[in-house]
C-alpha cells in the first residue's frame, strides 16, 4: 500500500516536463547548426565590417570608416542601383511564367514535350545560359545582330555598352526564371477548382475578368512562392554576371554580391572589412524581403 | 661489461654514420605546392621533382599541384595554416602582402652565394626592404607581335619610333584593317598598353614611382602618356568592341588579317602558330621609342619559388631553390618543348626559337631602363584593379579621361592611408 502512494512523487523531473522538453530536443540539432553556421557568421561579418583587415595580418578597428567610404564609393552606388534594376525587372518572370503556364495548360497531343521544352532553360546550368546569351549578343557573329541587321537596324554591342549590359544580363536571367515560375503556376493550375470556373462561366465571366477574379486569386499560393524565388534569384545573380561580363565594362554591371566578392575574395581583393560592410548592406536588403515573407506567411497561418 | 662497451661503441658509430649521411644528402620530407597546373608546366614541375629526387634519394618529396587560378586564393590559407616547404608565387609587389605579414622566409643568404650573381637581372624584383624573398625560374618578354606578310604587302617596316608607328598605323587603317587587336574583357591587356606607353613616355623610374603610389594620377606627365595613347585610339588603331573579348577571343582578328599586330606576352606565340601563322608571317618588334630621352624598359613578368616562413624542412627547401636556379635546370625547363619561355640565369642557353631568341636578346641588350613585372604585379592589388578598369574605360570612352584620373587618384590616396 505505502509503496504505490510513494511512487507517484518519485516521477523524475524529465518525466514531468517531457511535454515541454521533447519539442526542444527535436529542435536542438537544428538550432545548434543554425546558430553555428548562420547566426554566428552573420554576427562575425557585422563585427568585421568595423575593421580594416587584409586576411593575413592583424585587424585594426576603424569604426564606421568602411561605411563612410561606401557612401562616397561610386562603384558601390552603381552596384546598389544595379541590384534595384535586377529586383524590379526580374519580377517580369512572374507574369511571363503565368501566361506560358496558361498557354500550356491544355490537353493536346505531345503537350508533355512542349512543357519539357519550356522548362529546359531552368534545368541547364546558369553558366551555360550565360555562355549561350554571350554568343547571342556577340557583336561579331551573334544572332542578335544578324536579326537586327535583317530589319535594317545597326549593330549593337549589348554586353560592351555600359548603358545596356545590365539589361542584357537580366534578359538572360529571365529565360530560366520564367521557366521556373511557369512550372510553379502549372502545378498551381491543377489545384484550381473547376466548380468555381463553372459558376463564373454561368455568371458570364470570361477572358480577362475570369483570369483576374477567378483564376489568379486561386493561384495565390503559387504567386507567393514565385515571388519569393524570383526575389531571391534576383539577389543571387552572381554567376551570370561573372560569366557574361565579369562585372564590366568598367564595373558597370556589378551588383552588391559581385562587388563584395571582388573586394574581399578575388585576385585583387582582400579588403575583408570593406567587403563585410558591403555584405552587411546586402544582408539588410535581403532581411527586408525575408521579414516581409515571414510576416505574410505568419498572417496566412493565423488565418487558418 | 665488455660487451656493454662494445654495444655503446656500435651505437655511437651508428649515430655518427647517420649524422654524416645527413650532412651529405638531405633526408626527411620536402613538401612542394605548385600552381603550374597547365599540361606543359605541370610536366616541367614533375620533371624537376623527379630529377631533384634522384639527386637526394633519402629525401621524400611530396608535390601538390593546384589549379593556377585557385592557387591565388588558396595560398593565403596554406601559408598560415599548413605551410609547405616550397611554394610558387610571383615577383615584385605581388609578394608584398606575404612578405609584410612575415609568411615568406628571408633568403638573402642564398642570394649572397656566388652562383646567384647570374640572376642579377631579377634581383630587384625579388627584393623588398633590401632582403630577397624568393627565386625566379622563368620569365617571358612582352612586345609587339605583327603580321610581317601584311606589312610587306603594304610596304611597311617594323617601326622604331612612335612617329613611324603612327605613320604605319595610318596606312593600315586606310587599308581597312585595325592596327592592333586587343581583348580587354579581363582588363589586364589594357594594363600592358599603359605600362609600355608610360615607360616610353616617362621612363621606368617614373612608372615605378607611380606604381608605388608616390605620384598623383592627375599629374601632367601621366596625362601625356594618355595623350599618346589617344592618338592611336582616335585614328581607329584598335579593334572595335574589344571590351567584350578575352585575349584569346581577340586572336582571330590577327590570324584572319583584320588586325595587323598584338601587344602581348610571348605565351601568345603557340596560339598564333596553332591558328596557322607561320614564322614567315609572324614577326616581333620591341615597342617603339616615344621619348628618346628615357631609356628603354620592358615588361617581363617573372614566376618564382619561395620558402614559407612556417616551412618544416628549410634546409632541403634551400637546396631545392639552388637546384631550380642552376643554369642547366633553367635551360632545360625553359626549352621550347617545355615552358617555351626565357631562363633567368645568365649562364643558361635559350632554345632555337625565333621569338625566344628575339626576347632574350631584347631583355639582355636593349632594356637598359629596367625590367618591370606587369601592371597588376607592380601596382598594389586594389590600385591595379581600379587602374585597369579605368584604362579599359579610357580605351572605349577617351573623353572620360578627367573623370577616370580623378577616380584613380581617389583610390591612390585611399590605399596610401
Amino acid at each position: 500500500m505505502t509503496d504505490t502512494t510513494a511512487a507517484a512523487p518519485h516521477h523524475s523531473w524529465f518525466h514531468r516536463n517531457r511535454q515541454t522538453i521533447t519539442p526542444w530536443l527535436f529542435l536542438l540539432p537544428g538550432i545548434l547548426f543554425f546558430t553555428l553556421y548562420v547566426v554566428y557568421p552573420i554576427i562575425q561579418s557585422i563585427s568585421l565590417s568595423f575593421y580594416k583587415w587584409d586576411g593575413l595580418g592583424e585587424a585594426t578597428y576603424v569604426g564606421t570608416a568602411n561605411y563612410e567610404r561606401l557612401a562616397s564609393d561610386r562603384a558601390f552606388t552603381v552596384s546598389l542601383f544595379n541590384n534595384m534594376k535586377w529586383l524590379l525587372l526580374y519580377l517580369l518572370a512572374i507574369p511571363a511564367g503565368l501566361f506560358i503556364a496558361l498557354f500550356l495548360n491544355q490537353t493536346v497531343r505531345g503537350i508533355r514535350i512542349y512543357k519539357s521544352l519550356f522548362f529546359f532553360p531552368f534545368v541547364i546550368s546558369q553558366v551555360v545560359v550565360g555562355l549561350v546569351f554571350t554568343w547571342f549578343y556577340d557583336p561579331n557573329f551573334g544572332l542578335l545582330n544578324g536579326i537586327l541587321g535583317a530589319v535594317g537596324l545597326g549593330p549593337i554591342n549589348v554586353l560592351g555598352d555600359p548603358a545596356l549590359a545590365t539589361y542584357g544580363i537580366i534578359a538572360a536571367g529571365l529565360w530560366p526564371q520564367t521557366a521556373y515560375c511557369m512550372i510553379l503556376y502549372l502545378t498551381g493550375l491543377n489545384a484550381v477548382d473547376p466548380e468555381q470556373i463553372e459558376a463564373a462561366r454561368l455568371d458570364g465571366a470570361k477572358g480577362w475578368r475570369m483570369l483576374w477574379h477567378i483564376i489568379v486569386p486561386q493561384l495565390k499560393p503559387a504567386t507567393f512562392i514565385a515571388f519569393v524565388v524570383t526575389i531571391i534569384g534576383a539577389l543571387r545573380s552572381f554567376d551570370l554576371i561573372s560569366i557574361m561580363t565579369n562585372g564590366g565594362p568598367f564595373g558597370s554591371t556589378r551588383v552588391l554580391s559581385f562587388y563584395m566578392f571582388e573586394k574581399a575574395l578575388s585576385e585583387y581583393g582582400f579588403r575583408m572589412g570593406y567587403g563585410a560592410a558591403i555584405a552587411v548592406v546586402l544582408f539588410f536588403i535581403m532581411l527586408f524581403f525575408i521579414a516581409y515573407f515571414l510576416w505574410s506567411m505568419y498572417q496566412d497561418e493565423k488565418g487558418r | 661489461m665488455r660487451s656493454m662497451k662494445k654495444l655503446m661503441l656500435a651505437g655511437l658509430a651508428a649515430t655518427m654514420l647517420s649524422s654524416s649521411a645527413f650532412a651529405e644528402g638531405l633526408s626527411g620530407e620536402l613538401r612542394v605546392f605548385s600552381d603550374m597546373s597547365n599540361p606543359a608546366p605541370r610536366a616541367v614541375m614533375e620533371g624537376m621533382v623527379e630529377r631533384f629526387g634522384a639527386m637526394h634519394p633519402d629525401l621524400d618529396i611530396e608535390l601538390t599541384v593546384i589549379d593556377r587560378e585557385a592557387y591565388k586564393t588558396q595560398i593565403r590559407n596554406f601559408l598560415t595554416a599548413d605551410a609547405p616547404d616550397v611554394a610558387n608565387w610571383y615577383a615584385a609587389n605581388r609578394m608584398g602582402p606575404y612578405v609584410n605579414a612575415g609568411l615568406f622566409e628571408d633568403i638573402s643568404d642564398l642570394w649572397a652565394e656566388p652562383e646567384f650573381a647570374a640572376l642579377a637581372s631579377t634581383k630587384g624584383a625579388m627584393t623588398i626592404d633590401d632582403k630577397q624573398w624568393g627565386v625566379p625560374y622563368t620569365y617571358y618578354q612582352w612586345g609587339v607581335y605583327y603580321r610581317q606578310d601584311i606589312f610587306e604587302e603594304l610596304g611597311l617596316t617594323a617601326p622604331a619610333t612612335f612617329e613611324e608607328e603612327l605613320a604605319n598605323c595610318e596606312k593600315i587603317v586606310a587599308s581597312g584593317r585595325a592596327c592592333y587587336t586587343i581583348g580587354s574583357k579581363f582588363l589586364w591587356t589594357a594594363g600592358g598598353w599603359f605600362d609600355y606607353l608610360n615607360m616610353r613616355t616617362n621612363g621606368y623610374d617614373f612608372h615605378m614611382q607611380l606604381a608605388r603610389g608616390e605620384i598623383e594620377w592627375t599629374d601632367d606627365r601621366v596625362r601625356e602618356t594618355f595623350a599618346n595613347w589617344r592618338k592611336l585610339i582616335d585614328m581607329g588603331g584598335f579593334i572595335e568592341d574589344h571590351q567584350t573579348y578575352s585575349w584569346q577571343e581577340a586572336l582571330p582578328f590577327m590570324i584572319n588579317g583584320d588586325a595587323t599586330a598584338y601587344l602581348m606576352g610571348n605565351f601568345a606565340v603557340p596560339h598564333f602558330r596553332d591558328g596557322g601563322l607561320t614564322d614567315d608571317q609572324l614577326g616581333f618588334y620591341q615597342f617603339p621609342v616615344i621619348n628618346p630621352d628615357v631609356a628603354m624598359a620592358e615588361d617581363a613578368p617573372t614566376d618564382t619559388f619561395h620558402i614559407p616562413a612556417n616551412a618544416q624542412n628549410k634546409e632541403a627547401a634551400r637546396e631545392f631553390l639552388r637546384f631550380i636556379v642552376s643554369a642547366d635546370n633553367q635551360t632545360m625547363i625553359n626549352a621550347g618543348d617545355a615552358l617555351g619561355q626565357l631562363p633567368v640565369n645568365a649562364g643558361s642557353s635559350v632554345d632555337d626559337d625565333k621569338f625566344l631568341k628575339a626576347g632574350f636578346s631584347m631583355l639582355s641588350n636593349d632594356a637598359p631602363g629596367g625590367v618591370a613585372q606587369f601592371f597588376d604585379r607592380d601596382f598594389s592589388a586594389e590600385m591595379a584593379k581600379a587602374g585597369m578598369e579605368g584604362l579599359q574605360e579610357f580605351m572605349v570612352y577617351p573623353d572620360n579621361l578627367d573623370d577616370i584620373l580623378e577616380r584613380l587618384e581617389f583610390v591612390r590616396q585611399d590605399t596610401a592611408e
